[in-house]
Order: C-alpha cells, then structure tokens, then sequence
C-alpha cells in the first residue's frame, strides 16, 4: 500500500472512530435530563 | 390532537433507531464499490467534504424541525414541513417526505427477505458452492441461487411452487416490521434497535477480524493478501477528483447512507422530549453511521474478495454493483474460507438482515404517524392503513422482478432523485424560511454541544448551493437516459404509474388533515412562534 494509502485509512478511521468515541463519552457523561 | 402522546424511552434509544435506520445495505456493500469505482482512498475526500457540508448540516435541521413540530403536537413531514414553511406550499411538499420510505420500503423489505434467506441457507447448509471446482463453476452456482432466490429472470416467479420460500422469506421480513411498529415508538421500534445496534456492530466486529486475519491463504498466489485487499480499496487515485462523477457519487452516497432527504429524521425526531438535546443526539447518530460505513465496510467487503478472487474478480465484483457484490460475489469469498465459511456466511447475513429491518420499520413510521395524525385514527389502524399501500407495492414488486426493471425504476426516481428534492426544501424552509435566526437557537436549545458558528454559515449558504449543483449535475447527467428509458419500458411505466397513484393518495390525505388540524384549533400554518417555554 503507498503512503497516500496509509494516510487515507488511517486518517479516515481515525476521524470517524475519534469522531463517534467523543460523541458517546460526552452522552455517556452529560447531564442526565 | 392526533392522539399522539409517544415519546421515546431514552436519549440512546432514539440516537440508536436513527443510527439504524442510517445504517443499511448500502454501508457495507454500496459504499466500497463507490469508492473503488471513484478513486480509491481519494474518493473519501470528497465524500467528507459532503458529509460536513451537506449531510451534518441537513441532519441537524431535519433534527431540530422534527423535535420543533412535535412541539405543535405534530409528527409527519407534510404537517411539519407545513409548520415550518408556514404554508400549504410546504405542506404538499411534505408528503414527498412520506412518499420516499414508503415507496423505497416496497422493495426494501423484499432485499432484507433475501438476507434473511442467506442467513437461513448458511445456518442449514442449504449454500451448496463447491469450493474445489474453477472459480469461474463457483460463480455459476452463486448466480444460480441468487436468480432462483430473487426471481430476476422472468416476472411472476413466485406465484408458483418455486417461489413458496421466497415468499416465506418476504412474509416474515414484512410481518416482523408491521410487529414492531404496531408495538409502536418506544416498546417497538427503540427495543428492537437497542437489541439490535450492538448486536450488529458483534458481527461486523467478528466478520472484520476473521478478513483481516486472512493473511495470504494461498501461498501459490503471493499476491492475494489483506494488504493488497486493503491497498486496493485504499491507494488514492488522485485524478479521480478531478472527474465531475466523483463527487457527485460522493455526494450521492452521504445522502443514501445518512437517511437524510428521507423525512424520517422529521417524525423520529418529532418523538424526542422538547427540552432534549437534537445537537449532539444528531451528530451521534451520523457518527455511529460512519463508523459502519467507513470503518467496517471500507475494511471488510473489498479486502475479502481480493484476498480469494484477485484483482480481475474483484474489479468485476465491483462493476456488478451493489447486488452483485453482496449476494453473488461474497458466497463466492465465503465458500474458499474453509470451515469458517458458512459461520461467517451465517453472521454477515444476519448483520445485514438486522440492517435491513432497522432500516425498513424506519420507512413504515412515517406513513403510520402521517395516517394517524391525518386521519385521527389509533397506531393500530393507522398500520393497517400503511400495510394496504404496501402490500398492493411489494406484491408488484415481488411480482415484475425480470431484468429488477420495475423496482430499479422506483430506485431511482424515488431513493436517488426526490431524496435530493427533498433535502434541497428542507435546508430551503429551514434556513431561508424559518430563519437562520430561529433555527440556529433551534437547534441549540437544549444542546450538550456548541456547534461551530461556520456551520451557521454553511446551513444558510453552502449547503443549499452545494446541494443545487449536485440536483443540476445529477439532472444533467442522468435525467435524459432515464426519461428515455422510460418511453422504452413497460415495466418502467408502470412502477411510475404505481408511485402517481401512491403520490394521489398522499395529498387526498394530506387535505383530509388540513381540514381535521383546522377543526383541532392547531396552528398547521405556523403562525405562533412556539419557544421551549411556550407560544409567544
């Protein structure tokens, strides 16, 4: 795989596994309505 | 009232029976065919592009004016749309929001019969490919089964003896979707999803290791490994971007996978309790989407059949289309893992029922909300009424299945091209009609998260102009041969003929609400200002 390749798969899970991991720690930890 | 007073049981329910309605088929099988076919690990720069311009954006403003018009004690796209547009213009617009799942659920249900039917030849043996003949036999064998299971050679197939399991299969995917929405928004929909979510994100789990623990399984083709699997979905093609099409697939392919443009986040959200947050839930939603798509579909469906069938299979895989993929070619991948094969046959088609019907009951709650609160009929009629639609659509379906003409014609003019229509009213009423103003504390009441303030930018300028170049470009460059397939095919005339009828249907009912709404006293126009504490 090139490093173009590596960049885009790593870069891209990255952003979407940061993404929904910071939206559930901060449901998970809000208030509770 | 309507005599709605549901409400979902928790925050997490609702982000989850989103989340599911969003995750479907096209995560795993639509959405590396996409990106193989438009420039690899390239083609997921415009795909983000659109999804922080085009699919968040829209997703909170569906959010914020479903949870708005259930606070005027309404539930559908028609009447809230109406109540945001503040007019019977929007109103009528509205029903588009109806017409969309309710015609894709026509089909819909009908392919998660067909994963339902996998999953059952997996886990009785019934998946007979004989891994020890040409790969070339092999592929016979899997298209074999996939005609006699879909009916695609000749119409009325199944109104025969060899459709009985067909049917069968159909029945149950169907019965099990009315099940749930007869139990209705909470004890229906959110416990099914709650079940269901963690257990589908189990098998994408199980199925993703095993394909990235493949290695290289023949070690007479050296080339046929997981790295070469992943570099082929992966490695960019830079010139890609420079191509029209790719973004326009990308753009394509954020709306599809997102259920934005559906109106099913307006009555989802329409559930939600007025002083919840519709930010954050909202963003959750499109994330945990994401993560299906990117995160397990660009790592499984390519890499596993690159690994047994090459460069040349699965290019060809990928230029047989969704369908083609998912149910031709991946028997084909799973029959050359040995004993795990039929096991992990057995759980990606399990996953992908469970998609399929988080999915589907997704697209049978609007029309159910729409007739209740229209026709002021109970949750329980309110389905049978949605259940007559459907089953005269599905029986076409399942019945003029040569050449998948009648439904494909259905796909496109209603799950491809309304769907942007769609979005583009919406994100026009949202932040042109209603007001930016107005929508943006909208959507922040309530909220656990501060949203940018480009976004407000991007809410009022970008997405619609984003959104008008993707409708122009799409009608340019697929309206003419798709008008003209039409004069061609019978079978196309007469899905458009079904959808005009359903479309008819729709507006009768919408006047009859008009009238019923008048006599409730409810402002079906929209001229209170209604606030979290109140009118004023």
């Amino acid at each position: 795989m090139t490093i173009g390749g590596w960049i885009l798969l790593v870069g891209s899970l990255s952003f979407v596994w940061g993404l929904a991991g910071w939206c559930y720690y901060k449901i998970l930890t809000g208030p509770d309505k | 009232m309507s005599g709605q007073k549901e409400q979902w049981g928790s925050r997490l329910g609702v982000i989850l029976a989103v989340s599911g309605s969003a995750v479907g088929l096209g995560n795993f099988l639509r959405f590396p065919g996409q990106a193989a076919a438009n420039g690899g690990g390239a083609f997921l720069i415009p795909y983000f592009c659109a999804l922080l311009l085009l699919g968040i954006p829209i997703c909170w403003a569906e959010w914020a004016m479903g949870r708005y018009g259930g606070r005027k004690g309404f539930h559908s796209a028609p009447s809230i749309l109406g109540v945001i547009g503040k007019g019977a213009f929007w109103r009528y617009s509205g029903v588009i929001g109806i017409l969309i799942p309710l015609a894709v659920s026509f089909y819909y249900t009908f392919i998660a019969s067909w994963c339902l039917g996998y999953f059952y030849a997996y886990a009785t043996g019934g998946m007979t490919i004989d891994p020890s003949t040409a790969i070339a036999t092999q592929a016979a064998a899997s298209t074999s089964f996939y005609e006699g299971f879909t009916g695609f050679s000749e119409n009325g197939l199944f109104f025969g003896s060899l459709g009985i399991p067909t049917i069968a299969f159909w029945a149950v995917a169907f019965g099990m979707n009315i099940f749930l929405i007869m139990r209705g928004i909470s004890k229906g929909i959110e416990k099914f999803v709650s079940f269901a979510m963690p257990i589908m994100a189990v098998c994408a789990l199980i199925v993703l290791i095993r394909v990235l623990t493949l290695g290289t399984p023949d070690p007479a083709l050296p080339d046929q490994n997981v790295m070469g699997g992943l570099a082929y979905m992966w490695n960019p093609d830079y010139a890609a971007l420079k191509n029209p099409q790719t973004w326009l697939a990308a753009a394509g392919q954020i709306f599809f996978s997102i259920s934005v443009g559906f109106g099913i986040i307006l009555n989802y959200a329409s559930y939600v309790k007025q002083d919840d947050d519709v930010a954050l839930s909202g963003l959750t939603a499109a994330a945990t989407n994401e993560v299906f798509e990117v995160g397990f579909g660009g790592l499984i469906t390519l890499t596993a059949s690159f690994v047994f069938l090459g460069l040349s299979g699965t290019i060809a895989a990928v230029s047989a289309g969704t369908f083609g993929l998912g149910f031709q070619t991946l028997p084909v991948v799973f029959a050359q893992m040995g004993v795990f094969g039929p096991v992990v046959g057995a759980v990606w088609f399990f996953m992908l029922f469970l998609a399929a019907v988080t999915s589907s009951i997704s697209m049978y709650q609007p029309a159910v909300a729409f007739m209740q609160e229209a026709l002021g009929v109970d949750r329980k009629r309110g389905t049978w009424f949605v259940v007559a639609i459907c089953m005269v659509g599905s029986f076409m379906v399942i019945y003029f299945t040569e050449g998948a003409v009648f439904w494909s014609t259905i796909d496109f003019w209603i799950g491809t091209f309304l769907i942007l229509v769609l979005a583009m009213l919406e994100i026009i009423a949202f932040s042109w009609i209603f007001g930016i103003d107005r929508g943006w504390a909208e959507i922040h009441h309530g909220a656990d998260i501060k949203i940018p303030t480009i976004f407000r930018f991007i809410m009022k300028w970008v997405a619609p102009a984003y959104l008008l170049i993707v409708l122009v470009a799409f009608a340019v460059t697929n309206l003419p041969a798709s008008i003209a397939q039409i004069g061609q095919q019978p079978m196309a005339q007469l899905a458009l003929g079904l959808l005009a009828a359903v479309l008819l249907v729709l507006m009768w009912i919408v006047r009859l609400g008009e009238k019923r709404w008048r006599d409730l006293g409810m402002d079906l126009d929209g001229k209170e200002h209604v606030s979290s504490g109140g009118a004023s």
